[in-house]
């Protein structure tokens, strides 16, 4: 029993950074704009948001000071790729090589500090449940604000008029251009939004999971995050899924060595990225089959005037 | 304006060419690295003795380094950049830049290059590593006297000979002190990602060990420990300060007296290819203090760790038993030899696992 709930809990913290992030990046690539610098934007979160909570001695303060670096790491990528129209796919792959090289810079002086992880909650009663008490009343706030925003940000696509409206934009720039959107703008929002949930899920890392900065920390997470958007098929309800079920997979697998199942540790390390592709894959071609992507991801749009 | 921007410029271009000159004068020492300098490991080792090499010899030498440089065919890149820029002394610090590494030494036959950890080697390329399975040894005895529940944890990176021999040390030594230990292996399949090690770490307290040991790079796993209450050991470099009263003792590199010898030997113009594989006799690596653990555990490391350095005790002492029950080979005599070290792909007996490829 015991052990089924700290498997829970382990599946649960190394999933929310891959939710988080990829809920960024859903809502971005929904608008149209395919920004490839997850990684840049998490990792630059990660020292900026460890490096606020030291000084600050505030989980929350650092969490802040992750979302706003992303947001910055954003702009630059909006500037470039929505403001003079350049090639998505390389100013975005830029923008990881660059938040790769500035978090160095910016974490070199916090490089081997300590901070208290962020706190798990704690309700009296309901936390001791067995079981299920740790899992539903015992964790940190990142998790809890996870899935708040994923369920949000279902709801503004799906059931309110900014969201159809930025859907629009991504499905065809053209005519929400000619219906009068301000389609860059609300591209830029949208990129703005990818880069603080990417910066908060890169400093969930050292704030929550391994309470400590190191450069490259986060360690290809952004791929991931970009990969679960894909296969799920840009449907918040089925990238919950693809996060939560590459967590568990990494996690089961590790515990499947530990019991020495046999089977080489190889194929196990490889098996969430194929569980996850797997599962999504049957999970699209299920519902709706063939491709749904924002019909107009990755192209550039210049408005004539 | 103009003319004294155009003097402006010439003056800068002659001072830039007047240190060049005095630097002409030093011997140009190179580094690539695998990881950023402050990876608080493997990386951040190599850097300390880069760091006590320009404290000892920095009047006569002046180094650079490349950090983040990929290992495989991409290194010779970085390489190249480094001789062209005149360093005559090269170190690659990884087993990954080997080929590349020799792929640069035959093409710069004047050039000298030191590869860590790697077996191929040129008149101009020479090879060093440490034989840290003589600190995973200590560390068994240790972990078996600590440890309450009899299971001991094992994070490593990839099944190559370095990590499994380690492996075998730890098991044969802690078998010393307590016949039935137990060993979990988890292989995180890559030396670097400290959410993986964390997670790989949580997994194993989670099955019931109570000390961790690690072949990976990150402090993560010291930290889970700490959290936990448990015990753990440190991997390149020091890190109590992550456990403060969790670890016990941890493997430190210490390339620094290697490197300020092959440096020297540069200088003195007898700089021979060589293939360097120092253990704790010859300072090649050190174990940090033994901490959090009684005096009586303190004097069995202490011992053990003296013995392999009087060369009275060898880990790998014969007979070795597979994990298949039969002897393995003793080709060095009363011990396994380098070679059978060097290129170990067996579990000893009592490990019950398998070994991955196996």
């Amino acid at each position: 029993m015991e052990l089924i709930e700290a498997i829970i809990l382990a599946v649960l913290a190394a999933s929310t950074p891959l939710l988080i992030a990829a809920t960024g990046e859903l809502v971005t690539e929904r608008s149209g704009v395919l920004n490839l610098g997850v990684e840049g934007m998490m990792i630059v979160g990660a020292a900026c948001g460890f490096a606020g909570a030291w000084l600050t001695g505030s989980i929350f303060i650092g969490a802040l000071f992750g979302i706003v670096a992303g947001m910055l790491m954003s702009l630059v990528f909006a500037l470039m790729a929505l403001g003079l129209a350049v090639n998505q796919v390389a100013t975005g792959l830029a923008l990881t090589i660059l938040g790769i090289g500035l978090s160095g810079l910016i974490g070199a002086g916090f490089v081997g500090e300590r901070i208290a992880p962020a706190v798990h909650l704690s309700i009296p009663g309901l936390t001791d449940i067995p079981l299920i008490g740790r899992v539903l009343f015992g964790e940190d706030a990142f998790v809890y604000f996870s899935l708040a925003l994923i369920i949000s940000v279902w709801w503004f696509l799906y059931r309110t008029r900014p969201g159809l409206i930025l859907r629009a934009c991504g499905d065809n720039h053209v005519s929400a251009h000619a219906l009068g959107y301000p389609v860059l703008r609300i591209r830029t929002f949208a990129v703005m939004f990818g880069g603080a949930c990417a910066g908060l899920a890169g400093a969930y890392l050292p704030l929550a999971y391994t309470p400590f900065f190191i450069p490259g920390m986060t360690a290809g997470r952004g791929w991931i995050a970009l990969a679960l958007v894909v296969f799920s098929s840009w449907r918040p309800g089925r990238l919950v899924v693809g996060a939560y079920l590459f967590g568990a997979v990494t996690i089961l697998q590790l515990h499947a060595q530990g019991w020495g199942v046999g089977i080489p540790s190889q194929f196990m390390s490889a098996l969430p990225y194929l569980a996850t592709v797997i599962v999504l894959v049957l999970l699209s071609r299920a519902r709706t089959g063939g491709s749904t992507a924002p019909a107009a991801l990755g192209t550039v749009f210049v408005p004539d005037r | 304006m103009r003319k004294s921007l155009l003097a402006l410029a010439a003056g800068l271009l002659l001072a830039g060419s007047v240190s060049a000159a005095s630097a002409a004068d030093k011997l140009k020492v190179g580094f690539i690295y695998l990881g950023p300098v402050g990876d608080l490991g493997w990386t951040y080792q190599h850097e300390l003795a880069r760091q006590a090499l320009v404290k000892e010899l920095g009047d006569k030498i002046e180094t650079t380094f490349l950090e983040n440089v990929p290992e495989g065919p991409d290194a010779e890149r970085s390489i190249e950049q480094l001789v062209r820029a005149g360093n005559k002394l090269i170190f690659t610090t990884s087993f990954g830049y080997m080929d590349p590494t020799l792929k640069v030494a035959k093409k710069y036959p004047n050039v000298h290059f030191e590869h860590a950890t790697g077996y191929k080697r040129n008149p101009n390329m020479s090879t060093y590593s440490a034989k840290w399975y003589q600190g995973r040894y200590i560390q068994g005895l240790i972990a078996a006297k600590m440890s309450k529940s009899g299971v001991l944890g094992y994070i490593g990176s990839f099944p190559i000979p370095e990590v499994v021999s380690g492996i075998n040390a730890t098991v044969l030594a802690a078998q010393t002190i307590n016949p039935n230990i137990k060993v979990k292996i988890i292989w995180a399949n890559t030396w670097f990602d400290p959410g993986k090690e964390a997670d790989a770490a949580k997994a194993l307290i989670d099955q019931g060990a109570d000390v961790i040991m690690q072949h990976t790079d990150s402090p993560a796993a010291m930290q889970i420990a700490s959290e936990r209450g448990k015990l753990a050991f440190g991997q390149d470099s020091e890190m109590i300060k992550f456990g403060p009263k969790t670890q016990l003792t941890s493997i430190l590199d210490t390339w620094g007296p290697y490197y300020i010898a092959r440096v020297k030997a540069e200088l003195d113009g007898t700089w021979k290819s060589e293939d360097s594989w120092g253990g704790l006799d010859s300072h090649m690596f050190a174990m940090a203090p033994y901490t959090n653990m009684p005096d009586d555990v303190k004097k069995i490391a202490e011992d053990a760790q003296a013995a392999i350095i009087a060369g009275k005790l060898h880990p790998f002492k014969c007979p070795v038993i597979g994990q298949d029950g039969k002897e393995i080979e003793c080709k060095g005599g009363d011990h396994l030899d380098d070679g059978q070290i060097l290129g170990m792909n067996f579990y000893v007996k009592g490990i019950d696992d398998k070994l991955p490829g196996k």
